[in-house]
């Protein structure tokens, strides 16, 4: 396996082509042809990414890293090849950079507790936005709690766009921590991250960046970001669930403690002190998921080789597309109409619940999420308890969405 | 399973025009059901004499199975002793759930059989019951009941 960095092609992607990559697309529920538009909740896999997951099993399984026989070192090998793939695929400027973990969430908590709290007490300031996820929310509310810091918050505007006045605002207060979304799960905002990451670093912030809905939808450069932390989920980019990584400065993760102790994230163990591993072992305690980091090296590639700008032009024609229709149902009111956006459309239809909703779209085999997408402050921003979001992949077609709003179009009907 | 048998016409009805939607002054008994996965709130009024449900009411949010089951349960349970209440919740529970081991009596439940079909969609069943939860802790007295 190798993987190449992130580049484009010229020639559009062959849809059908890349829906023949998913075995899961091909089925129908509940007497219709699946439409799977809850890809911000989870991505669906390519064949190769199955597969690389089952060779690993039927071939390779072993323990890493310590094992001299033949089985142990192919599985290290896949392992530590998964990790330089990644640190290509995200530009890190060298392998040690990337931490395999569970996945944002433990990546993002991994920060808060070995990097951020030994720094933080009373008087320190923690910045994140009102659009985050839970996962970049609540890490932060812990660690305030347990440090005597103050979380303050970015609001967004009535478009879902990050309120950069604010931003600016808050900057005059020299938060210790910036932590911001790259791409909002609920809204499908892209932020500015090239202005919004000098900014917070000029005033002397650690940048940390939820990179989790970022990764399967437009190419990431760390270096180029400038920021010092990114983390990313593996199932949201076409890998496994159970599978992530944290990226940092090199410098910055040299200097942390190690957050879990065990096997594996040490070099001695004596009685009256023990020796830290280097990075990334370091905060690699026990024997971590081999075969998710395996399939998740095999996604990147996949990513790669499609050409991450081809697959953004896709989506781009994808969101064009469903704003156009979704805007024509009767009723139905789009929240989140920057003009930065991944393929996200969440909406809210008049007298209709989202879950009703959610129960009638899935008879005609379409597949959203109804929710608060786990962004409850967000939700509470806009007024609603809950809203419908269609998120689309590059396998996507136009026909989908369509169908998508011909059942709303009906969902009127049965409730009437 | 078709949609008809989930949204019954009975259902559709009372979520269109809600009975008892509204507050009780002089509530002996309040109580407020939250189920935070939906956002479905409710807050849910009753009105006790001598054990007799006098009056009962509702205010909230939520989607057409939860609004219409708080709108069933209120038309049902006016004047009603406060026995049958208690009664009533768990013939729901056999109703909805399918863990019971009884049969639900249909008889029994009259109108709030309509609910029936919520039982083939076990992510929604929560939607039915939080209403009859909520009923239960005003009528136990508690504050706050949530179905999460």
């Amino acid at each position: 396996m190798s993987i190449a960095a992130p580049q484009g092609g010229h020639e559009a992607l062959d849809v059908n082509a890349v829906r023949r990559d998913f075995p899961v697309l091909e089925q129908t529920v509940r007497g219709k042809p699946l439409a799977y538009l809850d890809n911000a909740a989870t991505s669906q896999k390519p064949r190769r990414v199955i597969e690389a997951i089952d060779h690993y099993y039927r071939h390779d399984n072993a323990n890493i890293h310590r094992g001299v026989h033949t089985l142990s070192e192919r599985a290290t090998a896949a392992y530590e090849n998964a990790r330089e793939g990644l640190a290509r695929f995200i530009n890190a400027n060298s392998a040690k950079e990337l931490v395999f973990l569970r996945g944002t969430t433990e990546a993002i908590n991994l920060v808060a507790n070995a990097w951020a709290r030994p720094k933080l007490g009373r008087g320190d300031r923690v910045l994140i936005t009102e659009a985050e996820h839970h996962s970049n929310i609540v890490p932060w509310q812990l660690l305030c709690e347990q440090t005597g810091a103050e979380l303050r918050v970015v609001p967004v505007t009535d478009s879902g766009e990050l309120d950069l006045d604010a931003f600016e605002q808050e900057l005059t207060g020299e938060p210790a921590i910036f932590a911001v979304g790259h791409v909002s799960n609920a809204l499908g905002t892209v932020n500015p991250l090239e202005y919004l990451i000098p900014r917070a670093k000029a005033v002397g912030a650690t940048v940390v960046v939820d990179g989790a809905q970022a990764t399967p939808h437009l190419a990431v450069d760390v270096q180029a970001l400038g920021c010092d932390f990114y983390a990313f989920s593996g199932h949201k980019m076409f890998g496994p669930t159970g599978i992530g990584c944290l990226w940092g400065r090199a410098e910055h993760l040299d200097a942390m403690p190690p957050w879990q102790g065990g096997g594996e994230m040490i070099k001695v163990v004596r009685f009256d002190k023990s020796l830290w591993n280097d990075i990334p072992h370091k905060f690699e305690a026990g024997t971590p998921n081999i075969a998710g980091a395996i399939g998740l090296g095999e996604a990147a590639a996949y990513i790669s080789e499609l050409g991450i700008d081809r697959i953004a032009a896709r989506e781009a024609l994808l969101l064009e597309h469903a704003t156009r229709v979704l805007s024509e149902v009767p009723g139905l009111r789009i929240i989140g109409t920057g003009p930065h956006k991944a393929a996200v459309v969440s909406f809210v239809m008049t007298d209709i619940h989202p879950h009703d909703l959610g129960t009638i779209l899935d008879h005609e085999g379409i597949a959203i999420r109804a929710g608060h997408h786990c962004a409850m402050p967000l939700m509470e921003r806009f007024g609603v308890a809950a809203t419908t979001r269609a998120s689309m992949a590059m396998y996507n077609t136009t026909e989908e969405i369509d169908r998508l709003a011909a059942a709303l179009t009906r969902a009127r009907e049965v409730l009437a | 399973m078709d949609l008809q048998s989930l949204y019954h016409e009975i259902i559709v009805d009372h979520n269109r025009r809600p009975r008892n939607f509204r507050r009780i002054e002089d509530a002996t008994r309040m109580s407020e059901g939250h189920n935070p996965l939906c956002g479905d709130k409710l807050k849910l009024y009753v009105l006790l004499e001598d054990g007799v449900i006098k009056d009962v009411s509702f205010e909230g949010s939520g989607c057409a199975i939860s609004m219409a089951s708080a709108s069933l349960l209120t038309e049902r349970l006016k004047g009603r002793p406060e026995a049958e209440a208690e009664e009533l919740f768990e013939e729901m529970h056999r109703l909805l759930t399918s863990d019971s081991e009884a049969e639900a009596d249909t008889d029994k439940l009259g109108k709030l059989a309509s609910l029936a079909g919520v039982r083939a969609y076990p992510s929604r069943v929560k939607c039915a019951t939080l209403s009859w939860h909520t009923l239960h802790a005003a009528l136990e007295g508690e504050d706050l009941i949530s179905t999460e």
